[in-house]
């Protein structure tokens, strides 16, 4: 099925939300993807409690707290959020620009808005190249159906809360080795308790200071070799290996669309936060311009201008009145105000 | 102004004068030195400025602060010479600090 927009926002941080916003006052619509499952980007994904300072007019604010404000903000327009979903591939056709997804959704826009911040979040990979192979099969970044560790022996690598949660849980039914490469760890004081515990029970067996060394197994994986900070090796029999070591920003598909890319970055234009290709803008931290702060603030002050640069796309007849939300009557009754006067 | 030294995985070498204050991540980047990626920008979010401490500038440095070793959990191959690099500042102390740059950051 084809969704028909004016302008597909690629990114649910705050740049991107904000971005939705800038569309509705000035009567676009638009559609949001986000590779996460929720929205709020890093704000949500990397410092949900951590307070942020440096809001205009919010003295202090945590991640998850600017997010729910966003949220509240943009409520009005009544956005579609296509989650746990990326953009793989976009086409120019007849004046639009046609956007496939990942879960094969398809879009047509006359812009693009893109708020990637640093690309899409996956899951960090073991480092070993032949894990590849078994990725998917034996080797997994996350637990989609633990039923098939029932009787099996699974070697758990992180020092986090996945790592900690899942070696407590498998361990019920399962022979579990929780290895990480430092004595301490850095999820839940509890969850350190429990599994310290369920290890002096003999029901994990805890294994720190080692780093995957080595993967052994022809179509099937048999075994994993384990490398101690002593330079000693050991060899473990296991079924399955799981890797918990947070996530990665990968620019992914962005990189193949034709842009003009600075290292990680897409180069803009300031008038409009527009790139090489008409139509598709790049809003904060992905885009790159001379005097660039990476900071949420600029970000919304892109999204404002690259809002407007999307109008004559989408309304090529139309010239855009520059108006205000205290005093017009066309965006007060976008955002749905009710004037009691 | 501080000299420091930045050597790639590939052993290809970089000595570079930077200013009291930056980090030494900020002194890659803003001299173009492949190999330090710093997506989070110095927030100490995403473990993509990981390098080696040369083993005698280890303990010359100041202290990980709270947070950067859970960060360094998440790096490419550390060791017991890793430390964030945007969390290293820019001292006199410093002149001469040698880093080595993992062969990739993610």
């Amino acid at each position: 099925m084809m969704i028909n927009t004016d302008v597909l926002v690629i990114g649910a941080g705050p740049t991107g939300l904000f971005s939705v916003h800038q569309l509705g006052i000035i009567g676009l619509k638009c559609e949001v993807v986000d590779n996460l499952d929720k929205i709020g980007g890093q704000c949500i994904e990397l410092y949900p409690d951590k307070p942020i300072y440096d809001i205009p007019a919010i003295p202090e604010c945590t991640g998850e707290e600017l997010t729910k404000n966003l949220i509240e903000q943009i409520k009005p327009f009544k956005t579609k959020f296509h989650l746990s979903d990326r953009v793989e591939k976009i086409n120019y056709e007849e004046n639009k620009w046609l956007i496939k997804t990942n879960k094969l959704k398809e879009f047509r826009a006359s812009s693009i808005i893109i708020a990637g911040g640093v690309g899409s979040f996956e899951p960090r990979k073991f480092t070993i190249k032949e894990c590849e192979k078994f990725e998917g099969k034996e080797i997994f970044y996350s637990v989609k159906d633990k039923t098939i560790f029932k009787n099996k022996t699974v070697s758990i690598f992180g020092g986090g809360d996945s790592a900690l949660d899942w070696a407590i849980e498998l361990s019920a039914n399962s022979k579990v080795q929780l290895i990480h490469r430092r004595d301490e760890f850095r999820g839940a004081q509890a969850s350190v308790d429990k599994v310290k515990k369920l290890s002096t029970e003999g029901k994990i067996e805890l294994l720190t200071q080692y780093q995957l060394s080595a993967i052994a197994g022809d179509n099937k994986l048999q075994s994993i070799s384990i490398k101690h900070d002593s330079e000693t090796i050991k060899k473990i029999e296991t079924n399955y290996v799981l890797g918990f070591f947070g996530l990665v920003m990968q620019l992914g598909p962005i990189a193949t669309w034709g842009l003009n890319l600075d290292k990680k970055t897409i180069p803009v234009n300031t008038e409009n936060f527009e790139t090489n290709q008409k139509g598709i803008f790049a809003i904060g931290d992905i885009c790159a311009y001379p005097g660039k702060l990476k900071l949420i603030l600029s970000g919304f002050h892109e999204g404002a201008l690259a809002a407007r640069g999307c109008f004559k796309y989408a309304r090529p007849k139309e010239k855009l009145k520059f108006e205000f939300t205290t005093t017009s009557k066309n965006v007060q009754s976008r955002l749905g105000v009710k004037k009691n006067d | 102004m501080p000299k420091i030294t930045y050597i790639e995985n590939n052993g290809k070498s970089y000595t570079v004068d930077v200013s009291n204050g930056l980090s030494v991540m900020e002194g890659a980047v803003q001299n173009n030195i492949p190999g330090i990626d710093a997506d989070c920008g110095g927030g100490m979010a995403c473990a993509t400025c990981h390098v080696y401490v040369k083993e005698e500038w280890f303990d010359k440095l100041p202290k990980k602060k709270d947070g950067e070793e859970d960060m360094i959990d998440m790096a490419f191959e550390p060791n017991k010479f890793s430390r964030l690099s945007c969390q290293i500042e820019v001292s006199d102390e410093l002149d001469g600090l040698i880093v080595k740059l993992p062969e990739k950051q993610a």
